[in-house]
């Protein structure tokens, strides 16, 4: 870990300098015949691999659904697993393409690290998980608890920021990676273990007990997670920006991997749009016409992905929430294909 | 049938040496100017080529952000720290914990490295292969692999802080870590401290003085009776006089931890532990062939002359042992203190946890943070081996070298 860290940032100082008046990634993709594609190190739900080494979850959805734009193959996408240290630097140096890791858009991010977000995937908030032997029911129960938390998040911050504005004590033990902070948490070193609540579910499945631990229900932040592409291409970042959006206007129109096929020979006009049987919009973005009809074939639209990946169709059974398209009751938008 | 003569090399490899410094003279200075400014020219345009791109890709660059507020929480600081504070204040904690760890485990590891060294010299069948044994299980084992196996397996296993073990109900262990009294000071404290000063100087200079008389009149000394007694008597005349020096604030358990007293959290215990155990089983061995360097002769001398074993050893063989020993020992002072960097794994707050890792993700300052880090673990080995080679030096020039 300490190696790849130093590695990826020594490559910063040198392969910054030759890639980054490259402003042509969809070419350099092309060329290589694979997209690179950052994720995170193994986080049921959002993207870990399975005993065969395939990759599932939300945040790798969106990876094979911009591979399947670009080759119409949603296989021909290299995953790159990073801790959360190391994500930037790797996007930076160019060594992925576009980073799919439940990453939190912040300004500070969006300004200062020369990366652009593309949309937000999954709105998540940050909360605390505790072991139902504690007795606690609040996180406002919590002064003075040690908590485990991964290092080089936005919840490190968020945690710091919480217990004081509560005139909370706390200690906070920080580890490099997510499941060496749930093993502490685990074995007692902790009293809770603190991270976004989706994340907070899907570790909970990784413990050997899972009953035994509740989600506390306070959620202390606003964590809007999504891809993110270096600073400098924009054709790239609306190529990711619109596959992200594709998936979500699939949903609202009800096009699904099913019935794809059958949508694409429809007569509505927006459909038409969508589907490239009127217009080039794919082609405008550097894409083919039936830029959205690959995707959908690949994986499905949002709602599908959500349902297969962390909603009810998955073991996490996480509520869509917030997640929910904006005429259903949720917040989940993506501006329209015309 | 005749050797043949080693054909001469060849006319311009002797030049192209010659050029290049191999020999003394003018051309090899010229050489090596060139050479060093070639190498800063070099230099210049990485750095210059960087901060360009760095611009274009609109990623923030300088050293600002050390004084950017933190606004992350860090579990053991040595100086006050607290979220409000810079980047610059997390730097120092990290460094200082850094140094912390390193000192203490050097130390540690010192002290089991020669004494397993001894160990598995030892005439005593027993000990030396008990000795051996460990050399080759510890050596043989992954650092970070040993690293876990004290925090997980070792410390993660012991009770929770409702469960703790105690002694005296002052003395807790637990998962948190040892927690003991405090000392708070109280009135005699000045002249508790004075007589502690005076007893530790003279505890230093008695034996020096024996030594000299031993070597100025033949006569030997015994020296420790009178150290301890020093050391123990002083402190307490002085506690008879000026009044109790200390109370102790005895740590409770409070909601979910314990307040007041003192505490070793974890992380340090694991991360010391087994850096020291680790880096001792290496020591042992550079010590163990220091020792096999010395003559055995030196040892029949030794118990010619009637002296124990272990006299011998310490006045005789391990003097002269030090010189081969030193220089490898230095190395493994420094592995031990690079090394510290693994303690990212178990979230003991280092330098290279908080600053090249928590201080890095947030500002994504890597070309600095790295930068600034490389040069500081730089630093401290050099510094590690200066002080190093100041004792070999003065070894010798004691030994006559």
């Amino acid at each position: 870990m300490k190696r790849v860290s130093l590695v990826v940032a020594l490559a910063a100082a040198t392969v910054v300098s030759v890639s980054s008046a490259d402003a042509q990634t969809l070419k350099t993709v092309k060329d290589r015949g694979m997209l690179s594609c950052g994720v995170s190190q193994g986080l049921p739900g959002f993207s870990s691999p399975d005993d065969k080494g395939n990759w599932t979850g939300l945040d790798v959805d969106v990876c094979r659904a911009i591979a399947a734009a670009i080759f119409d193959d949603p296989s021909k996408v290299k995953f790159v697993p990073l801790s959360a240290k190391d994500r930037f630097t790797a996007l930076q140096s160019g060594e992925i393409d576009v980073l799919s890791r439940n990453t939190t858009w912040t300004l500070s991010r969006d300004t200062s690290l020369g990366v652009n977000f593309a949309g937000i995937s999954y709105y998540d908030g940050q909360g605390f998980m505790a072991k139902k032997a504690l007795k606690v029911n609040s996180a406002l129960e919590l002064n003075g608890a040690s908590i485990c938390v991964q290092t080089g998040t936005t919840n490190e911050q968020n945690v710091a920021d919480y217990f004081k504005g509560n005139n909370m004590k706390y200690e906070v033990i920080a580890f490099a990676n997510a499941d060496e902070a749930v093993k502490a948490y685990e074995t007692g070193r902790c009293d809770v273990f603190t991270s976004d609540v989706s994340q907070l579910y899907a570790q909970r499945l990784k413990l050997a007990t899972p009953a035994d631990h509740i989600v506390l229900p306070e959620v202390i932040s606003k964590e809007p997670l999504g891809p993110l592409v270096r600073h400098g291409d924009d054709q790239w970042f609306d190529i990711v920006k619109w596959t992200l959006f594709g998936l979500i206007n699939a949903e609202e129109l009800g096009v699904t991997q099913k019935n794809v096929d059958e949508m694409a020979k429809s007569d509505k006009p927006e459909l038409k749009r969508v589907f490239g049987t009127d217009g080039n919009l794919g082609e405008q973005l550097g894409l083919t016409k039936d830029w959205v009809a690959r995707i959908i074939k690949a994986t499905g639209n949002y709602g599908e992905s959500f349902e297969r990946n962390v909603g009810s169709g998955s073991k996490l059974e996480i509520a869509r929430g917030l997640n929910k398209l904006w005429n259903k009751g949720g917040i989940m938008y993506a501006p329209p294909i015309r | 049938m005749a050797i043949d003569a080693r054909p001469p090399p060849p006319q311009f490899v002797a030049k192209l040496r010659r050029a290049l410094g191999g020999r003394s003279g003018w051309k090899g200075l010229i050489a090596q100017v060139l050479f060093v400014a070639v190498l800063c020219w070099i230099g210049y345009e990485i750095v210059d080529n960087a901060r360009d791109n760095l611009a274009n890709q609109r990623i923030a660059s300088g050293f600002g952000f050390m004084s950017q507020t933190a606004g992350f929480g860090v579990s053991q600081t040595l100086i006050p720290y607290q979220e409000s504070d810079s980047y610059t204040r997390v730097f120092l904690v990290g460094l200082v914990n850094t140094l912390l760890v390193s000192a203490v485990g050097i130390v540690i590891a010192t002290v089991i490295g020669f004494m397993v060294a001894l160990g598995r010299l030892s005439p005593n069948w027993l000990i030396s292969r008990i000795a051996g044994g460990y050399v080759e299980i510890v050596r043989n084992l992954p650092l970070l692999f040993q690293i876990l196996f004290w925090y997980l397996a070792v410390l993660g296993t012991l009770p929770a802080p409702r469960q703790s073990v105690s002694l005296l109900d002052s003395f807790f262990l637990s998962n948190r870590g040892i927690v003991v009294p405090r000392p708070v000071g109280e009135a005699g404290l000045d002249g508790f401290l004075v007589a502690v000063l005076i007893a530790v100087t003279a505890a230093i200079a008695l034996p020096l003085y024996a030594r000299r008389r031993l070597f100025a009149t033949g006569k030997p000394m015994r020296v420790w009776p009178v150290v301890i007694g020093l050391l123990i008597g002083l402190p307490l005349v002085a506690v008879a006089i000026f009044g109790r020096p200390f109370s102790f604030e005895v740590p409770v358990l409070r909601g979910f931890n314990f307040a007041g007293g003192s505490r070793l959290p974890p992380e340090f215990v694991a991360l010391t532990l087994a850096l020291s155990t680790y880096t001792a089983a290496f020591i042992a061995e550079v010590v163990r062939a220091g020792i096999l360097s010395v003559h055995k002769g030196q040892m029949e001398a030794g118990a010619s002359l009637g002296l124990s074993r272990g006299q011998t050893l310490r006045l005789i063989v391990i003097p002269q042992a030090l010189r081969v020993i030193l220089p490898p020992l230095t190395n493994q002072y420094l592995n031990l203190t690079k090394n510290s960097s693994l303690a990212v794994a178990i979230g003991y707050p280092d330098l290279f946890s908080v600053f090249a890792g928590t201080t890095l993700s947030q500002t994504g300052q890597a070309i600095e943070v790295i930068a600034i880090t490389m040069g500081v673990y730089l630093l401290i080995s050099l510094v590690t081996s200066a002080l190093m080679s100041l004792y070999a030096w003065r070894i010798n020039r004691s030994m006559g070298a």
